[in-house]
């Protein structure tokens, strides 16, 4: 189960729109909410192109067990850095929180070795959840399975299934 | 509470890659997951693992009056309950549709088909009947309760050994485990329960749908039918529309499924039957595996990479033309170039004020200053390229138009957008219509 951190970056997914507001479930104990001017460039009539079902790559701006959490899609200088609606494709799954900050440890061997396989793009949630896309259905499949098994396979075995997948 | 809600990127992911017939964890269309059967000490007990779904089935027997419009006929209790640990959503005492839904159908499975011989159960006409209770719990959710749960019913059902009874006359002597070996149901048949799951109109069938592909589905077919190719029970929810052939062939595989799985269940049951007469250690100490929460085995799932590898080079061959694209500047005006694309605007439809023209000049003057910026590096770099037709979009908004800023006359002069379909010509006037606010945050 995720606690929400204050300046935690996670990926939420847009459960409801209430006029200012969305509601996103964060995978903690209540939604955070997140307001549609905390996009970059966002006015009160430029609206950010936001449906429900979307999933958002954001920031806690406040998270402590007496509020309800609140989100925001830019950091303190006004810029967005990378947050923001994640695009339509890809694919979303849920590791454990401990693997994320493994993967998020500054030289990851995971993301290096995996990244020498094929292309792909990554966002990772400290909710636990990642998104991944690459060329086809078909890596992106692979990648999901690898980063998965990753929690259970030493260095070694990784290694080994890595280089059996290149080699392929 | 209700789990987390299925976001709209894993919805298409999942249907994409059911259109390219592949599945999460790498399984062909018509396969189902790893089935387990563990039984408990006691008889009757078992938990069946399809999978990451368990269902745990429990049969007791108890004597009552029959009902007295079948005297000679025992009685079946059939209860099926999710357990709160089975999924974020379920919660104790709450009667959810799925669940009177899966109620039916293990009752109509089990009892309708007469798998079991009711009239075997009598004991004193009128009076006694054996009342045979099988409750089922659901221990974890990942897809295809259903399967899970007639399985572990029906194996529960043979697994299980009522007391032995005796009638002299009047009287009725029940034999204790000890005095009397225990007696098994009769049971005619095993009906098995297989579901399929229809996506896109029927289009596309998969066998044993996981809990994500069970959320994606349109509808589900299920069919019960024993070793003896006899379809015990079919239901079809959802709302699809089935061709006759469809059916038939799900039929067909059915059986196929049905005939390893009964086969399955045969070995289980036979390998129990041993380990007890044998006096070895049985039960779910010894049948369930200990499982470290560090635990370091997990089911390796066979990813299909035979396609990645004509994927790789096509990468590579495709890898020279894009890097073309982007490297191409394209001129507009002498002295002001564009190098690839602009981002396609993400915003949706601006709203147009006609009132706000001061906040139109200040972004007037800022892009003014960025393509003076733009105008110094390129006179330095000066690429003279005399492809004029190169589409630029840099947003689809009609609205906004983009001028280009001539280097020698006043700054007054903006850029305008370039169209796909039109031809660019740097000597036209345009208007400078810049929709897009950029107010100070």
């Amino acid at each position: 189960q995720y606690v929400p951190v204050k300046g935690d970056h996670v990926i939420g997914i847009v459960t409801a729109k209430a006029g200012d507001v969305f509601k996103l479930d964060v995978g903690g104990s209540e939604q955070a909410s997140l307001s549609y001017l905390a996009f970059e460039g966002a006015t009160k009539r430029n609206r950010p192109n936001v449906q429900v079902g979307d999933l958002i790559y954001g920031q806690f701006l406040v998270a402590n067990k007496d509020m309800e959490p609140e989100m925001v899609c830019i950091d303190s200088s006004g810029r967005s850095s990378g947050m923001g609606v994640i695009g339509q494709d890809g694919f979303l799954f849920k590791v454990s929180l401990g693997l994320i900050r493994k993967l998020l440890a500054p030289k990851c061997e995971i993301i290096e070795e995996l990244s020498q396989l094929y292309p792909f793009e990554l966002v990772l949630g400290m909710n636990g959840r990642i998104w991944v896309k690459a060329k086809t259905i078909q890596q992106t499949l692979i990648i999901v399975n690898i980063l998965e098994a990753c929690e259970y396979m030493t260095a070694e075995q990784r290694k080994q299934a890595l280089a059996k997948l290149s080699g392929n | 509470m209700k789990g987390p809600p299925l976001s709209n990127c894993e919805r298409r992911f999942l249907l994409r890659a059911i259109e390219e017939r592949k599945r999460l964890d790498g399984r062909q269309c018509y396969d189902y997951r790893n089935v387990r059967i563990s039984f408990g000490a006691d008889y009757g007990c078992c938990i069946v693992e399809l999978g990451k779904t368990r269902v745990l089935a429990q049969v007791s027997c108890e004597l009552v009056p029959p009902k007295p419009s079948r005297p000679t006929e025992g009685i079946l209790f059939f209860n099926l309950e999710f357990s709160p640990m089975a999924a974020p959503g379920f919660e104790p005492g709450r009667q959810s549709e799925l669940l009177v839904k899966l109620n039916r159908l293990i009752e109509r499975c089990l009892r309708n088909s007469k798998c079991i011989d009711t009239e075997s159960l009598c004991v004193v006409a009128g009076e006694k009947v054996w009342q045979i209770r099988l409750d089922l719990h659901l221990l974890n959710h990942d897809g295809n309760i259903i399967d899970a749960a007639s399985i572990a019913g029906i194996v529960a059902l043979c697994h299980f050994r009522r007391p032995d009874v005796s009638v002299q006359g009047e009287e009725v002597t029940v034999y204790t485990p000890e005095e009397r070996d225990p007696v098994p149901l009769s049971i005619h048949h095993m009906p098995i329960c297989v579901s399929f799951a229809f996506f896109q109109q029927g289009t596309y069938l998969l066998v044993d749908p996981s809990e994500r592909e069970e959320c994606v589905m349109d509808g589900v077919l299920v069919i019960a039918m024993n070793k003896h190719h006899e379809i015990c029970t079919i239901q079809s929810s959802g709302g699809i529309m089935l061709v006759k052939d469809q059916v038939l062939r799900c039929s067909k595989i059915t059986a196929v499924k049905v005939a390893e799985i009964t086969e399955l269940i045969q070995k289980a049951l036979e390998n129990d039957q041993k380990v007890r007469k044998e006096g070895g250690k049985f039960g779910f100490a010894e049948s369930i595996p200990n499982q470290k929460i560090t635990t370091f085995k997990m089911e390796s799932t066979a990813v299909d990479t035979n396609d990645v590898e004509e994927q790789a080079e096509e990468i590579i061959t495709k890898a020279e033309p894009p890097l073309e694209v982007f490297a191409k500047p394209i001129l507009h005006t002498p002295g002001t170039a564009q190098i690839g694309e602009g981002i396609e605007n993400s915003w949706g439809d601006l709203e147009e004020s006609e009132t706000e023209e001061a906040v139109e000049e200040e972004s007037e003057i800022e892009a003014t200053a960025l393509e003076c910026l733009k105008m110094e590096t390129e006179e330095t770099g000066s690429m003279r390229e005399t492809k004029q037709d190169e589409a630029i979009v840099l947003s689809d908004s009609e609205e906004e138009e983009v001028v280009i800023l001539e280097p020698q006359e006043l700054p007054k002069k903006t850029r305008t957008q370039i169209n796909t379909n039109q031809e660019n010509t740097s000597k036209k006037a345009f208007n400078k219509r810049r929709r897009k606010k950029r107010a100070a945050y």
